[in-house]
């Protein structure tokens, strides 16, 4: 059996007309889209340097190549939704809107990071953003975006007396789909009618595992999805534009039913599965393909084409992002250690008692939470 | 004033008052609504409360008390009911990697107040795989409380704490205990988690259980006092955070001890009260403290060998013979 994917992952039928909403927006906003994925893009080249030079320590997966996903569906929601991923969570913290200094500073276990250095690259936690973490299983973060759905209709309903207003996406790898959690979690999705969207960032790969290897249906994951009585798509993961166009009809469409909805985004990580993966499952060949679709490459085209940025302006966003890393990396750098006096013991249990401290809240919550405010 | 109820309405009382008293509240968990609850705990609550906040859920207890984590980190409070504790074994997951470490690993950001509840332990012939008691498995696991009540009053002051509680709780209950009667205060009150119970008193040897067992050594204690030998009794009430204080302070009057403990010996609750007494009695122990537990195999069927199998109260009061030197 073949232990690449091969070359045609992305070839599938987009709907027709392509970018229809996108074509609509701003000039503004397609910008800041480049921006967002040129700041993931650059985050995450200096966090594998940061890796290599063991500044970072553990378990660590970068984001390159996947960047239009987390930038494009984050822009279809409203900040009230909740966002939940897996491991690969670096991009949706900072495409959520987390200032890279708390993510670096986190990576580097260091006080000022958003979970105190508690957590490390895999666990990334916003409350402020509603970015409910970054899970290290695969699949575990499947019932709890059936929950966090559950819950904003709860809240919506029960306790306000309204109507459900907020959607939930819950992102997933394609090594999820075949964990036991991912199915219960869509059958109660499903029966329970939660508002929640299932993004599953197929990048073709479980860790070193071709997705025909590991998964049946490998060509038509959806059909996993519509077993379950949710509505499911797949879209074209690496162009902004596209995901956009296709993600904020659905996501209006969920919040407007109340219904789950299943996507299948096709992407292609650039790199490996961790910072220790030397890719010999797949050949150099088929990267190169799918590089030549570069996400970043493909928006900043089309903005230069539309006379939007040329080339100065880009050279100059280029910079003003390295700029801004590498204040991240030195503000982490220079965020002290968390003590084991002080936290060891800390945020244990909410209440203190025996050994445990009682919980704090993490600098970043202090420092941003006049700034944005929690609309959720 | 008191009524006596039993044990299930003890805990039906305590889930609908807080209901009533907080909406953030709800119970979800398999067979809960339409069927008035798989052990009747939860009759009557649809009615009540409706579809929205008694919830049936399929028999997917991963996915479940998953949903039920993401809902509590949202801020409300859900309670999930398992029909058996032997069934959160699929959901290990959830309960132990998400619920207990939500706190910690979001910095302070997100807490997790759950009640997760059901059956624990042997029920009646039920064989290996539903006899389970979970308390030596998830107690070891830091984040969480345990609670494990043996009567009605407790069950549901205890319970009320519980879903107060800002922290994740796992709830103890027993099959066997649900249909006991005894006393329940009418006017509302709450019983703090952390908090044992001097059941008998006594001034010859500390009996030390949680659960069910406490009534195994209740009766035990009532032959041992025919036999000369006076036995204080402590209900434990909670494994954690655990009580060692009034367990320690029995035990330098008594300068005995036994804990019974209904899960297996090894690794078990009963071995950490065990090292616990040891080193803050080391001067006051007349004799090593001395263990009763499940015996060390899968719980069996046939009836003679599953009462064999337990820490009843024929072998507790062979271990505080021993351990008093009345053997």
């Amino acid at each position: 059996m073949q232990t690449a994917i091969g070359t045609d992952h992305l070839d599938f039928s987009v709907p027709e007309p392509r970018n229809a909403l996108t074509s609509k927006l701003g000039s503004d906003t397609t910008t800041s889209w480049l921006r967002d994925m040129m700041l993931i893009r650059e985050f995450e080249v200096r966090t594998m340097q940061a890796y290599q030079d063991r500044k970072i320590g553990g378990f660590c997966h970068v984001y390159i190549g996947q960047e239009a996903v987390a930038v494009g569906t984050i822009a279809a929601l409203e900040k009230k939704d909740p966002l939940v991923t897996a491991y690969r969570d670096h991009g949706h913290a900072l495409a959520r809107g987390m200032d890279p200094k708390y993510c670096m500073a986190e990576m580097y276990g260091r006080i000022g990071g958003c979970a105190k250095g508690k957590g490390g690259s895999m666990h990334m936690f916003d409350r402020i953003n509603n970015l409910y973490g970054g899970h290290g299983i695969v699949g575990a973060q499947t019932p709890l975006g059936a929950g966090l759905a559950f819950g904003t209709k709860y809240i919506d309903e029960v306790i306000e007396k309204g109507r459900s207003n907020r959607v939930t996406l819950c992102f997933l790898g394609d090594g999820a789909l075949n964990q036991g959690a991912f199915h219960e979690a869509l059958n109660l999705a499903g029966l329970l009618e939660l508002p929640v969207i299932y993004i599953v960032e197929n990048n073709g790969y479980s860790m070193g595992t071709a997705i025909h290897r590991g998964t049946t249906m490998a060509d038509s994951i959806c059909e996993k999805a519509r077993g379950y009585g949710i509505r499911a798509c797949e879209i074209d993961g690496m162009d902004v534009l596209n995901v956009y166009d296709a993600m904020k009809p659905l996501v209006d469409e969920v919040r407007e039913t109340g219904r789950p909805a299943f996507v299948d985004m096709r992407t292609y990580r650039f790199k490996g599965h961790s910072m220790s993966d030397p890719r010999k499952y797949r050949p150099r060949e088929e990267e190169e393909v799918y590089e030549s679709g570069d996400p970043i490459a493909k928006l900043r085209d089309t903005l230069m084409s539309q006379g939007a940025i040329d080339d100065a302006g880009f050279k100059a966003l280029g910079k003003e992002i390295r700029l801004e890393v590498r204040d991240a990396m030195k503000w982490a750098e220079a965020s002290p250690a968390p003590t084991p006096e002080e936290e060891l013991y800390r945020d244990v249990y909410v209440e203190a008692w025996g050994p445990y401290t009682g919980t704090t809240e993490p600098q970043m919550i202090k420092e941003c939470e006049g700034t944005h405010g929690q609309d959720g | 004033m008191t009524r006596t109820i039993e044990y299930r309405d003890a805990l039906n009382e305590a889930m609908s008052e807080e209901m009533r008293r907080d909406e953030r509240v709800f119970l979800l968990g398999e067979e809960v609504a339409e069927y008035d609850g798989a052990y009747k705990v939860s009759r009557g609550m649809l009615q009540e409360f409706g579809p929205k906040r008694v919830v049936d859920t399929p028999i997917s207890e991963s996915g479940f008390s998953g949903m039920a984590i993401g809902a509590a980190m949202l801020g409300l409070r859900p309670i999930v009911e398992f029909m058996s504790w032997s069934f959160s074994l699929v959901a290990a997951d959830p309960i132990l990697n998400n619920a207990p470490k939500m706190l910690y690993m979001s910095g302070g950001q997100f807490g997790c107040p759950i009640v997760i509840r059901g059956n624990d332990g042997a029920g009646g012939q039920l064989g290996s795989t539903h006899s389970w008691c979970v308390e030596g498995l998830y107690a070891n696991v830091p984040g969480m409380k345990m609670v494990i009540p043996a009567f009605p009053a407790d069950a549901k002051g205890l319970l009320k704490s519980a879903i107060r509680d800002d922290d994740p709780v796992f709830f103890l209950e027993s099959e066997r205990l649900l249909a006991y009667k005894d006393e329940v205060p009418e006017e509302e009150y709450l019983i703090p988690i952390g908090k044992a119970l001097v059941r008998r008193p006594g001034t010859d040897c500390t009996l030390v259980s949680f659960g069910r067992p406490v009534h195994f050594c209740l009766e035990a204690a009532e032959e041992l006092a025919r036999e000369g030998i006076s036995c204080e009794v402590i209900d434990g009430r909670t494994i954690r955070p655990l009580d060692i204080d009034t367990i320690v302070q029995s035990v330098k009057k008594t300068n005995y001890c036994v804990v019974v403990d209904q899960s297996w010996p090894f690794a078990s609750p009963g071995a950490e009260i065990a090292a616990q007494v040891h080193a803050a009695c080391f001067d006051d122990l007349d004799n090593a403290v001395g263990r009763v537990h499940s015996a060390d195999v899968p719980t069996p069927y046939a009836s003679e060998l599953e009462q064999e199998y337990l820490p009843n109260a024929r072998r507790i009061c062979e271990a505080v013979r021993a351990t008093t030197y009345n053997a």
